[in-house]
């Protein structure tokens, strides 16, 4: 189904002035290429936690739900957590989502990367029972909105990330993933991955940096 | 925030961003994290890399009713929670996750004395590897020691140099059985560490030797 959001989007997306013909018209309600490219990148799953953040955007909540949560499910899955324990999990980590979406900030990490964060933590209460030791939050306000740049190259930098990862020779992405999954101790793992985390690793320095020097 | 000039390795942020690392050395990083923006980005790299690995993991089947549960879930919980409130100014030594476990600052330390002015407390024993709070006064060397497994060692006040090189206040020192070394305190102030082991330490000389069972360490 296609939402009105997803509509609203897209026309958005075009510059001020252009005028839509009915072939642009068509090409949107014919659920085209394009329009599903904006339905999946990065930067409509991050407005679509911004609208659940400032507007308890149902609708919102509902397609983020639909995209994710059959992923939490089966990431919870390979993790070792039986079908019935891995849905109770999965919609307790939905939930958080909801409840945290204001703590969210795309300067520093992707959507999938949050979720990725919130489902693993859940996932240590439950399948190791005990409630980890979290690093010191870095207190950030909607006053201190992060930098639109900074947002933007971490979305490209996530992108490339992703992208890498596909072209992993087989058996080094199997043991990457079995890694996130819990498999291998941790003198199993192998830090070298092969994969540009350096880059990614400097965006999120920036936008730390940014974040110091604005609470100071 | 002070420059930290020994950083943890890559394998054990890696380990934490995996949620794979035995409980007592998730609290040395979980510390070490909280001092140090550099360590801060590399842990949120390899949680990028976990967003990755999530993103390309495959959908399980859900649930018939799972959406509605999942609002069921959120309408008995209360109103959205809020974002933290700005930590009050730092007046300890102690970070967060530490200050969470001890159940405050250094001076809520419940410290048993082991000796030479040395003072310790335990903080997590587990199976696998255990965490403490050490406390060695100035000027004070540590009995020679080698390791059986992995030591990681956080500075929080003072410093400590051994053969090798200095730690300061962040700086983490990870050593592994080929190390045996004699690690002593910088004159002029005490010097309080965070240390994980997963395993018990040896040491070298006859004494400590004998005290090692009372000693824990």
């Amino acid at each position: 189904m296609l939402l009105m959001n997803d509509h609203a989007d897209t026309i958005d997306a075009l510059p001020p002035g252009v005028f839509l013909a009915p072939s642009a018209m068509v090409r949107g309600a014919a659920r085209g290429k394009d329009v599903t490219i904006v339905q999946n990148s990065e930067e409509h799953w991050v407005a679509r936690v911004q609208a659940i953040a400032t507007a308890q955007d149902q609708t919102a909540f509902a397609e983020l739900f639909r995209h994710f949560a059959p992923k939490v499910k089966a990431f919870l899955i390979k993790s070792g957590a039986d079908a019935g324990l891995a849905e109770e999990c999965m919609q307790d980590v939905m939930a958080t989502l909801w409840r945290k979406a204001h703590m969210y900030d795309p300067s520093r990490a992707s959507v999938a990367t949050w979720i990725f964060t919130v489902a693993r933590n859940r996932k240590i209460d439950l399948l190791r029972k005990y409630a980890r030791p979290e690093p010191e939050d870095l207190p950030w306000g909607p006053e201190q909105a992060p930098d639109q740049a900074d947002v933007l190259a971490l979305q490209q930098e996530s992108h490339r990330l992703a992208e890498a990862m596909k072209t992993l020779p087989e058996k080094q992405r199997v043991l990457i993933e079995r890694a996130y999954f819990g498999d291998l101790t941790h003198s199993e793992i192998a830090a070298e991955t092969g994969l540009p985390l350096g880059t990614i690793k400097s965006r999120i320095r920036l936008a730390l940096d940014r974040l110091r020097h604005n609470m100071t | 925030m002070q420059d930290v000039n020994h950083h943890i390795s890559d394998d054990l942020l890696m380990g934490y961003a995996a949620g794979a690392l035995p409980q007592a050395f998730d609290l040395v990083v979980a510390t070490h994290v909280s001092l140090s923006d550099e360590s801060r980005a590399r842990l949120e790299s390899f949680e990028a890399l976990g967003g990755a690995v999530l993103d390309h993991v495959g959908t399980a089947d859900l649930d018939e009713d799972s959406f509605e549960a999942t609002l069921a879930r959120i309408s008995a919980a209360s109103a959205p929670e809020q974002a933290p409130a700005p930590e009050p100014a730092e007046t300890g030594i102690f970070p967060a996750p530490l200050r969470d476990v001890v159940g405050g600052d250094l001076d809520a330390v419940k410290w048993r004395a082991v000796g030479m002015g040395v003072k310790q407390c335990v903080l997590h024993s587990g199976k696998d590897a255990s965490v403490r709070l050490l406390y060695i006064p100035a000027g004070q060397a540590m009995p020679m020691h080698s390791h059986r497994g992995t030591e990681m060692t956080l500075v929080l006040q003072g410093a400590y140099s051994d053969e090798e090189d200095r730690f300061a206040r962040g700086d983490v020192e990870i050593a592994g059985e080929e190390t045996n070394h004699t690690p002593t305190a910088d004159p002029g102030e005490d010097c309080i560490c965070l240390i994980a082991t997963d395993a018990p330490l040896k040491f070298n000389g006859l004494l400590p030797r004998i005290a090692q069972p009372f000693v824990g360490i």
